[in-house]
C-alpha cells in the first residue's frame, strides 16, 4: 500500500509546465513556466482572479489535459509515459475530483453516486453500500442517500461530490472552485468538511478559489496571475 | 429488485439501471423514437405480408386459368406450339401421375390456333380442348362462367343429325364475335395430319377471366370434339396437373420425371413447372419485390434520420455529464455500452410493440380482406382483380422489424462513437 512520510516526497510535482490556447489567431498563455510542488496531507489552495489558470492547473494535476511542454509527476507516477488508458485508470484509483458544477450522475441516487467510482474500480456490492453509506453520514448526508441530485441543493450535492472523491481512497483530491456556486455558509460548512477529511485521513487536497473565506482555510496558498505563480506562502 | 447473481456481475446490473432511467429521463422524446420504430416495422409487416399474399393470389389465379402447377408435354411444343408435338398415348401417363403422392388432380388440353367465325365476324383465337369433367378440378374455369353453362359432361358428338359441339367462349372474343349463348360458330383450323379441321360450334356458355388476354384469345371445347375435329387420335398437347400447394411442386416435379420416363409412353415427354410455362409472372413479381424494397428503403432511411436526429440530441445535451463521467474513470468503452444500452432498450421496446401491433393489424387485413378492384391493368392481367388477403409468416412478421432493428443500432453506433472520441476537458467545457 502507499504511505507517505509528510515532507519527504512530494505527491504532485510540476515541473516547467506550459499550456498554451490558440483561439484563432491569438496564443492564449494560460500557463508558463509553472514549476510547483504539493506534499502529500497537504491542504493547499490556488487563488487568482479568473483566467489566471487555476483550472488548467488543476486539469494538468488531474490528467485530464496534458502540458504543451514540462513534466507532471503525480503518486510518483510520470504522465508523460503514460497512454490514455493508464491515466483514466491512475485518476480513477488514485485521484479525485469535485468540479464546480454538475458533479453527480443525474440518474443515480446519492448513494449510488457515491456507490458509482467503487463500482468502476470493481469494489464488491455489499462493501460498496457499506462504504459509501458510511461516507455520505460523513458528510451528514445520511438521510439523503435515496435522493436524486435534482433533489438535494447545491450545498448538498456539492458535499455528495466530496464524499464520492473521497471514498475510493485517492492519493489526492482536486477540487475546481468547488464553493463558487454556494452561498459563503454553506460554503464553509463544505470547506470544513474537506479540513476534516483532509485531518483525518490525510489525504491531500489541492482546490481552486477566489472566495478570501477560502483561502483562510488552507494551509498554503498559491497565487496563480497570468499564468504564473506569483506568490506561494505556507500558512 | 437485486438478482442472486448480482454479486458475481454487479456492473451490469447499475449500467442496466442506468441506461432504463436515461431513456426516461425525457418520456416525450423516447415515445417519439419508440413510435417511429414501432410504425416503420408495422408498415413493414403489413407491406411484406401483403406483397406475398398478392403474390401467391396472382400465382394461383394463373396457374387456376391457364398453366396448372406443372405440365408434361412432348419435347419441343412449348416452344413452338405445333400441332404436331404431341403426348400420343396420354393415359397411361396421366394414371401414373394421378397415383402419386401430394398430387391433386390431372387433366389433359389440346390446344390449336384456328380462325373463328360468327355470321358476321372472323377472328383468330386459340381453340382449346378440355376434359369437361376432369378441368373442373384443376382450373377455375367453370367458376368463370358469366353467362350460359360448363361444357356438358357426356358430348354426344357424330351422328350427322347431332346438335352441333358446344363451345365456351371467352367475353372480349364473344363480344368481338357478336356472338351470344346459343349462337352458332364456325372453327376452322389445320388438323394434325395437316387436313383442314372445320368444325360447327354453338356456343354453350361464356367465361370472363379479367385476364384481357385470356378473355380475348381463347375458345374451350370438348377434348373429343377437338380429337376428332384435328384428327388427334387419342393424342393431347398437354397433361396439366394440380398438387396440394405450391411448395410441393418441386417434388412432384422430380417424382415426375423419375417416374415417367420408365413408361413406354413416356417417351420423349417433359415436365415443366408453372414458373417455367409463365416466365412474364416470376418476373413481375420480381420487379415488385424489387420496387417494394426501394420504398422499404426509403422508409427505413426516413425513420433512421429521424431517430438519429433524436440520438444526437440526446446525446450532445449530456455532453458535460459523460466528460464527468470520463473524468472521474469512466472509460469510453463504457461509456458506448450505457449509450447502446439506451438505445437498444428503446429499441427492443419499439420493434416488440411493432410486431404486436403490425401482426395484429394485418391479421385484421388476412381475415377480411382488401378489395382491390380497380386496380392497374397489371395487376389484372394475372387475375389480381378481387379481394387481396395479406399472407402473414414469420419471414413477413420478422423481416421487417429485423431491418429495422440492424438500422437503428447502425444508428445509434454514430453519437456514441463520437462521444468516445471526445476528451473528457472537452466534453466537460461543453456547453
Ligand atoms: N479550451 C480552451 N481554449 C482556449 N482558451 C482556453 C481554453 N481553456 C482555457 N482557456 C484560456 O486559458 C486561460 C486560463 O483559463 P482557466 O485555466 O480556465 O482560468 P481560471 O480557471 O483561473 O479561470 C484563460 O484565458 C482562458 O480563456
Ligand atoms: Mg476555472
Amino acid at each position: 500500500m502507499y504511505s507517505y512520510k509528510r515532507n519527504e516526497m512530494p505527491i504532485v510535482e510540476v515541473r516547467g509546465v506550459n499550456k498554451v490556447y490558440q483561439q484563432g489567431d491569438i496564443r492564449i498563455f494560460a500557463l508558463k513556466d509553472v514549476d510547483i510542488t504539493f506534499d502529500s496531507g497537504s491542504f493547499a489552495a490556488i487563488a487568482g482572479p479568473s483566467g489566471s489558470g487555476k483550472t488548467t492547473l488543476l486539469n494538468i494535476v488531474g490528467g485530464l489535459d496534458l502540458p504543451d511542454t514540462g513534466e507532471v509527476i503525480v503518486d510518483g507516477r510520470n504522465f508523460g509515459e503514460m497512454s490514455q488508458g493508464q491515466l483514466a485508470q491512475l485518476r480513477l484509483n488514485r485521484i479525485g475530483f469535485v468540479f464546480q458544477s454538475y458533479n453527480l450522475i443525474p440518474v443515480l441516487s446519492a448513494l449510488e453516486n457515491v456507490e458509482y467510482v467503487m463500482l468502476l474500480q470493481g469494489v464488491g456490492k455489499s462493501e460498496r453500500r457499506e462504504r459509501a453509506m458510511a461516507m455520505l453520514e460523513e458528510v451528514g448526508l445520511g438521510d439523503k442517500y435515496n435522493n436524486r441530485p435534482a433533489e438535494l441543493s447545491g450545498g448538498q450535492q456539492q458535499r455528495v461530490a466530496v464524499a464520492r472523491s473521497i471514498v475510493s481512497d485517492p492519493a489526492i483530491v482536486l477540487a475546481d472552485e468547488p464553493t463558487a456556486n454556494l452561498d459563503s455558509k454553506t460554503g464553509e460548512g463544505l470547506l470544513r468538511i474537506m479540513a476534516g477529511m483532509n485531518e483525518k485521513r490525510k489525504v491531500t487536497f489541492i482546490f481552486s478559489t477566489h472566495d478570501t473565506m477560502v483561502m483562510d482555510y488552507a494551509h498554503r496558498l498559491v497565487n496563480l496571475r497570468d499564468g504564473r505563480v506569483a506568490d506561494d506562502q505556507i500558512k | 429488485m437485486p438478482m442472486a447473481h448480482s454479486h458475481v456481475r454487479p456492473k451490469i446490473t447499475l449500467d442496466m439501471k442506468m441506461a432504463w432511467r436515461n431513456v426516461w429521463r425525457n418520456p416525450r422524446r423516447t415515445w417519439l423514437t419508440v413510435s417511429a420504430i414501432c410504425f416503420a416495422c408495422v408498415v413493414l409487416i403489413f407491406m411484406l405480408s401483403f406483397q406475398f399474399g398478392s403474390y401467391e393470389t396472382m400465382i394461383n389465379s394463373s396457374i387456376k386459368i391457364n398453366t396448372g402447377h406443372l405440365q408434361v408435354l412432348a419435347r419441343g411444343y412449348f416452344d413452338e406450339k405445333s400441332i404436331r408435338k404431341v403426348v400420343e398415348n396420354p393415359d397411361p401417363v396421366k394414371e401414373l401421375i394421378a397415383g402419386m403422392d401430394l398430387v391433386e388432380a390431372v387433366t389433359v388440353r389440346a390446344n390449336a390456333f384456328s380462325l373463328v367465325s360468327s355470321q358476321k365476324r372472323t377472328y383468330g383465337a386459340m381453340v382449346v380442348g378440355v376434359d369437361p369433367v376432369l378441368e373442373p378440378r384443376v382450373s377455375r374455369l367453370k367458376e368463370l362462367i358469366r353467362s350460359g353453362e360448363f361444357l356438358p359432361d357426356t358430348p354426344e358428338s357424330g351422328g350427322p343429325d347431332a346438335e352441333p359441339d358446344p363451345a365456351l367462349v371467352g367475353a372480349l372474343l364473344a363480344r368481338n364475335l357478336k356472338v351470344r349463348v346459343g349462337d352458332e360458330l364456325t372453327v376452322l383450323g389445320q388438323g394434325r395430319d395437316g387436313s383442314v379441321a372445320a368444325a360447327i360450334l354453338t356456343v354453350c356458355g361464356i367465361y370472363e377471366s379479367g385476364m384481357d388476354e385470356f378473355d380475348r384469345n381463347t375458345l374451350h371445347i370438348p377434348i373429343k370434339t377437338f380429337q376428332s375435329v384435328y384428327s388427334m387420335g387419342p393424342a393431347v398437347h398437354e397433361i396439366i396437373v394440380n398438387v396440394n400447394s405450391l411448395t410441393d411442386v418441386p417434388a412432384v416435379k422430380k417424382n415426375i420425371i423419375n417416374r415417367v420416363n420408365h413408361l413406354p409412353a413416356g417417351e420423349g415427354l417433359v415436365v415443366m413447372d408453372w414458373d417455367e410455362l409463365v416466365p412474364g409472372l416470376t418476373q413481375s413479381i420480381r420487379i415488385d419485390l424489387v420496387m417494394g424494397m426501394i420504398f422499404w428503403l426509403l422508409l427505413v432511411i426516413v425513420v433512421a434520420f429521424s431517430i438519429l436526429n433524436t440520438f444526437l440530441m440526446a446525446v450532445f445535451e449530456r455532453t458535460r455529464e459523460f466528460g464527468v463521467m470520463m473524468a472521474i474513470g469512466t472509460t469510453p468503452q463504457r461509456l458506448v455500452k450505457l449509450l447502446l444500452y439506451e438505445s437498444g432498450l428503446m429499441t427492443v421496446v419499439g420493434v416488440c410493440m411493432g410486431i404486436v401491433i403490425g401482426c395484429g393489424v394485418t391479421w385484421v387485413f388476412q381475415v377480411y380482406g382488401i378489395d382491390m378492384s380497380g386496380s392497374s391493368e397489371i395487376l389484372e392481367q394475372y387475375g389480381m382483380s378481387g379481394r387481396i388477403y395479406p399472407r402473414l409468416s414469420p419471414v413477413t412478421a420478422l423481416a421487417g422489424p429485423l431491418l429495422v432493428w440492424i438500422i437503428t443500432l447502425a444508428v445509434a453506433l454514430y453519437p456514441a462513437l463520437k462521444i468516445k472520441g471526445m476528451k473528457p476537458v472537452e466534453a466537460m467545457t461543453h456547453i
